[in-house]
Parts: C-alpha cells; sequence; structure tokens
C-alpha cells in the first residue's frame, strides 16, 4: 500500500445521496480474478451510455454528456466531493479499487457506510467525514471554480482551501498511523500472534466445538 | 455494575486483545468463502508466503456466479458458458485444493448461497463469530452469532490471522411486539424497519431484535430479518438465542453432540441481553402497523405498504430527499401519485439469501398452487437457497406446483439478486423479487426491482401486478 502524506488535486462531484457499491463498481466486472484495471468502469452506468461489459474498448463507448464527472473540467480529479451514505450495499472491495484505479485518493461525504469505509483505509484512500453544512460549502466552492483544487494535510489532519483556510478532520489514530506508513494490517496484527495462540488455548476449554473441524 | 448486550457479550468472549484507542484484535470462528471476493486473498496470501491459520475454520462453496440452468450445471465447471465465471469459479476450487480448505462444489448437494448452507449445515451455530466477504453474512446472526461481512483484505487478513481488526461498535435495540396479520412476514417487518430508520439508521450499529414478534417467528425467519440489517446501514444484526434456536440447530451435519452438545447448550443459554443491558438507541415497533411491503424507489428505505401510492418529490423534507425521489421515479418509470396494485410487472424472481429457504418456497407454493401465471409475465424464477433445499422442496412436490402454475424451477445460487450469472432483468423490466437490494442496475442493467416478501412475489405473478394478499382470493 503507497503511504499517504499530503495530496492536492482537483475536486469532482459525485452529487447525490445513497451511491451504492453497485454503482461504484457494476457486478459483471467483479468476476475479474485481479485487484486492478476497474478505473475504466467505475461508475459504468452513470459515465456510458450503454450496457458495460468486461473486456469492451471502453474508450470507443458513448459517453454520458449529464454527468458532471465527464466533464473536461473535472479530468484527472484525484478527490471525490459527495453526499451521505456513500459506499452503502455490498461489501465489494472492488469499489475502493475501482476509485483508486481511476484516480481517487480522498473521499469526502458527510457520512459513509461502514464496510465500504473500512475498505478504504485498507487500500490507501483517505475518505473524510465533514458536516453537512461544510460539504455544502465544498459543493458551492467548487462549482463556482473551475480547476477548484484542495490539499488534506493527513499529518496535521487538516483539508487546506487555496486561500489558506482549514478545516479540521477525524481519523482513527491506528488507521491514519498504517496510511501514513503504507503499513499493512496483518504484518501489524502477527505480531500479536502468541495473544491469538493463547485465546486459542483458553477457549479450547470453554467452547471445545467450535474447533471441532468442518 | 450494568447489564451486557448479547453484543457485549459476543463482543469480550472474542476479545483476543485491545489497544488503547480502541482497536481490537476479534477472534474468529467460521470464515465462510465464496468465488467472488476471494481471489485477490488468496493471491495476497500466496504472496506474501502466508498459510491459512487455522484451515478448519473455513468453508467454502461458489454461489455468485453460477449458472441455475440444469443443462449449464450438467457438467461441472467445463459447463459454466461465460469463460470470465467459470475462471471465477475454476480459481476458487484450486485455492481451496491448494490450501486445502473444505468446498461444497458445483456438483456436490450441499452446494448453495453461503448463508443458506452455513445454517443448514451446523457450520454456523450460536456464539460463533462469522465473517465471509459479503455483506448479508449478518443473515447468521439469527442464531445468536455475531456475524459480518467483509472486505477482500479482510478476507485475507481472516485467513492468514484468525483475527478481525476491529472498534467496537455501538448498540441498539429494535423490539416489534404485538401480533402479525397471518399473511405478514418476516420480510414485511424487515423492509418496514428499513423504511422506518433508513438505509443508515444503523450505520455504526449492532442491531438485536428482540421483542414478542420476533420471538414468534421461526429461525428462518430471524434469518430473513438479520439478512437486511446492512440494508439498515447496520454491519450486524442478532437475536438471542431461545428453544427456537436450539432445536434448529441441533442435528445439523456440523453440530456438536453427545456430552459437548450438552456443554455447548449450557454455553448458548446465557447469550441474551441481560434483562438491565442498556442500548445507545431503542427503536420500538409496533406489530400491527405492518402491512405487506414494497419496494417502489432504488433504495431499500424506499419501501410502503401495499396499498399505498407512489410519492411525490414535493413531500420530501430535505432537497437531497427531493432529488432522491425524483431520481428514483425517473429510473423506475413510475408517476407521483400513481397506486403501487398499478405497477405492471415482467419478471418474478424467488430466491436470494432472504428468502430462499424451505419455509419461503412452502410459503409461495401455498399461494400458487392450482394457478397459472399471469400471460404478460416474461419469466417467473424459483431458485432455491441449496442443493439440499431444492431436495426437500421436490420431495414435497413444491417443483412441480411451481412448474404447472408456469415458474422456472432452476439449480441453486444467488441467481437474479445480483444478475452476476444469465439470470437478469431487461432494460426497463419492472421484477416483483424476493432479494433484498432495489439498487440501480442490481438485477441487470435498467432493470427495475420492487423488493418483496415470497407470498408476495407469487401472488404478484398469478395477477400480473401487486396484489394486497391479506385480500386477495387468487384469480378466478
Amino acid at each position: 500500500m503507497e503511504p499517504f502524506h499530503v495530496h492536492t488535486g482537483i475536486v469532482a462531484p459525485m452529487d447525490r445521496a445513497n451511491v451504492d457499491t453497485d454503482l461504484i463498481i457494476p457486478k459483471q466486472f467483479l468476476k475479474s480474478i485481479k485487484r486492478t484495471g476497474f478505473g475504466p468502469n467505475l461508475f459504468d452506468a452513470l459515465r456510458y451510455l450503454d450496457e458495460g461489459q468486461p473486456g469492451m474498448d471502453n474508450s470507443a463507448r458513448p459517453r454520458n454528456p449529464d454527468l458532471m464527472l465527464n466533464q473536461d473540467r473535472y479530468q484527472n480529479a484525484t478527490i471525490l466531493l459527495t453526499r451521505g451514505n456513500f459506499g452503502c450495499g455490498s461489501s465489494r472491495e472492488h469499489a475502493p479499487w475501482a476509485l483508486l484505479d481511476y484516480g481517487f485518493k480522498v473521499l469526502l461525504a458527510p457520512s459513509f457506510a461502514d464496510i465500504f469505509y473500512n475498505n478504504c483505509f485498507k487500500n490507501g484512500i483517505l475518505p473524510i467525514l465533514q458536516e453537512n453544512s461544510v460539504i455544502e460549502q465544498l459543493f458551492t466552492a467548487m462549482y463556482a471554480e473551475p480547476g477548484f483544487t484542495l490539499t488534506v494535510d493527513l499529518e496535521k489532519q487538516v483539508i487546506i482551501m487555496r486561500d489558506g483556510q482549514t478545516r479540521e478532520f477525524d481519523v482513527d489514530p491506528f488507521r491514519k498511523e498504517c496510511l501514513l506508513n503504507g503499513l499493512d494490517d496483518i504484518g501489524i496484527t502477527l505480531r500479536d500472534q502468541d495473544k491469538i495462540l493463547a485465546y486459542e488455548e483458553q477457549r479450547r476449554h470453554i467452547t471445545p466445538w467450535i474447533f471441532s473441524e468442518v | 455494575m450494568k447489564g451486557k448486550t448479547l453484543y457485549d457479550k459476543l463482543w469480550e468472549a472474542h476479545l483476543v486483545t485491545q489497544r488503547p484507542d480502541g482497536t481490537a484484535l476479534i477472534y474468529i470462528d467460521r470464515h465462510l468463502i465464496h468465488e467472488v471476493t476471494s481471489p485477490q486473498a488468496f493471491e495476497g496470501l500466496q504472496l506474501s508466503g502466508r498459510t491459512p491459520w487455522r484451515i478448519g475454520a473455513n468453508l467454502a462453496m461458489p454461489d455468485h456466479n453460477v449458472p441455475t440452468l440444469f443443462q449449464e450445471r450438467r457438467s461441472g465447471i467445463d459447463g459454466i458458458c461465460d469463460p470470465v465465471s467459470r475462471l471465477q469459479v475454476l480459481t476458487l476450487q484450486n485455492n481451496c485444493k491448494n490450501f486445502n480448505i473444505l468446498e461444497f462444489d458445483m456438483d456436490d448437494q450441499r452446494q448453495g448461497i453461503v448463508h443458506v448452507v452455513g445454517p443448514e449445515q451446523g457450520a454456523t451455530l450460536p456464539g460463533m463469530t462469522v465473517v465471509c466477504g459479503d455483506s448479508h453474512t449478518s443473515t447468521h446472526g439469527a442464531l445468536g452469532t455475531l456475524a459480518q461481512g467483509i472486505g477482500t483484505s479482510e478476507v485475507e487478513h481472516v485467513l492468514a490471522t484468525q483475527c478481525l481488526l476491529q472498534k467496537k461498535m455501538k448498540n441498539m435495540l429494535i423490539k416489534v411486539e404485538g401480533e402479525l396479520d397471518e399473511s405478514v412476514t418476516a420480510k414485511d417487518i424487515i423492509l418496514y424497519i428499513i423504511g422506518t430508520i433508513g438505509t443508515a439508521g444503523g450505520t455504526g450499529y449492532t442491531i438485536e431484535f428482540a421483542g414478542s414478534t420476533i420471538r414468534s417467528l421461526s429461525t428462518e425467519g430471524r434469518m430473513t430479518i438479520c439478512n437486511m440489517s446492512i440494508e439498515a446501514g447496520a454491519r450486524a444484526g442478532l437475536i438471542g438465542v431461545d428453544e427456537t434456536t436450539l432445536s434448529y440447530v441441533q442435528g445439523r451435519p456440523f453440530a456438536p453432540t453427545g456430552e459437548m452438545w450438552d456443554q455447548a447448550v449450557a454455553y448458548w443459554k446465557t447469550l441474551v441481553s441481560d434483562d438491565d443491558a442498556v442500548f445507545d438507541r431503542v427503536v420500538e415497533i409496533n406489530a400491527s402497523d405492518i402491512a405487506p411491503q414494497v419496494s417502489w424507489g432504488t433504495s431499500p428505505e424506499m419501501v410502503l405498504p401495499v396499498t399505498a401510492t407512489i410519492p411525490s418529490p414535493e413531500q420530501a423534507v430535505s432537497e437531497t430527499e427531493a432529488e432522491g425521489i425524483q431520481q428514483a421515479l425517473r429510473y423506475m418509470g413510475l408517476q407521483a401519485g400513481q397506486k403501487i396494485t398499478d405497477i405492471q410487472l415482467d419478471r418474478i424472481f424467488i430466491g436470494s439469501c432472504t428468502n430462499s429457504r424451505i419455509e419461503d418456497l412452502r410459503a409461495a407454493a401455498r399461494i400458487v398452487v392450482g394457478q397459472k401465471i399471469a400471460p404478460t409475465l416474461k419469466q417467473a424464477l424459483v431458485v432455491p437457497g441449496s442443493g439440499l433445499v431444492k431436495q426437500q422442496a421436490e420431495q414435497e412436490g413444491l417443483d412441480n406446483v411451481f412448474k404447472e402454475a408456469g415458474f422456472e424451477w432452476r439449480e441453486p445460487g444467488c441467481s437474479m439478486c445480483l444478475a452476476m450469472n444469465d439470470d437478469k432483468l431487461g432494460n426497463g423490466e419492472h421484477c416483483a423479487s424476493t432479494s433484498n437490494r432495489n439498487f440501480e442496475g442490481r438485477q441487470g442493467f435498467g432493470g427495475r426491482t420492487h423488493l418483496v416478501s415470497p407470498q408476495m412475489a407469487a401472488a404478484a405473478a398469478i395477477a400480473g401486478h401487486f396484489v394486497d394478499i391479506r385480500y386477495w382470493k387468487g384469480m378466478a
């Protein structure tokens, strides 16, 4: 996983609430056994006018001109600004893989669905929660200014506007440490392997049926 | 000292260690694996030279993109027409062989939807922590287990360490009291709850379902309730252990026997919330308020009684909600003020981890018996949740009831719930579906899903549109 320190990038909108993971990456693309290559099919049903299938030449497909994300001013965006309950539905990690593969490193919303929120951190994406009113202001500022960018400083836990105004954000200290250092959860957990073994030893007496083989 | 909730008890019993910031390692008793969210996890394990921590904790089966047509199932994996699906199912089989993990492959009669098979086999037992790379893992909470969906990175983490890294959720209690109308089901209860608290209502919580109405449900009905906890935003939903739970579990292939059974029962009986347990949020529902439910929009919270009319954006309390309703009306091809019973249907789907167990099929068959599906329908599908559910249904003659009425009787799998295989809706088609998600495109590109109970889906198949089954007498 890539370490995350300070990131500056163009902000793009997904201006709707309850964006589910089916919308982020439709199921026909989940048949892949890889982690990469999902970017061209991010928000597939919204970005293109036809029905996408794996293996298609996406550059030749008709694009939806009404979707703001498709407009020139939002090309190369790396920060996604969106509405509440983003990432609800299926636990598919293909959703953060698709966002990352497209280029998004930061997500800003008033709320995220639990499993999705968790999956983001495991892939080097920083999901940031802000009050509804702040999100509303950011939408207004973004629409008003083509090429609107933000800087996110994870170490200091602040979002910095171009005029120097800042907004603080919360992040779990453990998740922050993992992101800053690009740490792999498994390696960290295995430092506690003696504790896991001790736990198993104790549970073998209390609930022995758990340890019967399937 | 204040009492503990069932969730508190399950959490504490599985706590391996906790960091000062509250992040904990939770021990996982059972890990269920399917073909879609596991290949990248196995690949990660292999690349790092790691091996599964406790092989016997894992049980695998393909379900999401297996074909459900008998002709395509007959020759096993080689017979799967779609090469991308075939490779994914084959990859699961190879990974299970390489790592020595038990797999119920496509030809095994025990194969089926992972959330139907786990409890059916006794692979899910009360008091366990259960995870699977699928958000509907919440289903297993019906047995008094702490069961949650995880992402692929976590699948790899559980394989390698037998633990999950997380912080404790808050406690929510949803109490349903009173008597249900006899044609109102567990599905209607959970849809009504989601309509009440919203799809983000349970975010950050583990929901315990309790009250006299929940107690009176069978274990299968309770699974339907817990299954859709995730649609209410909660990663896990659960129900305390009682005699209904114990009699469901007893005699299942992987359930303990003899002295160990007695030891287990003594422990399982402690798996209820204490009378003085404190919940962070309590929601009370009156069962007699619940009518048969039908979802009309593109989020499970967009659900109404069958007697209602389609809402208008003007009824919304916020601009975002008004835009949501507008968006849903456009996608669903519906008009504000239209009666739900006037929605014409194109397809019917009875199946999915929400409603494909034997009781669901029996309930649907009781409505269908002696009737014919409406000639306006393009297709009506029944997809049993497992090979054993299918076998049981056939022994009871339910397959013939469905086939004589004009339904197709299929092989087990997730099927049209998420349309990863060939079972899907065409653009613009309306479907009465017993599944759990009505998201845009979920059942096929441009497909329009209406979530209902098996009884409501069965009656809609006969009538060609939704009917209020409380008063419906069948077609003449």
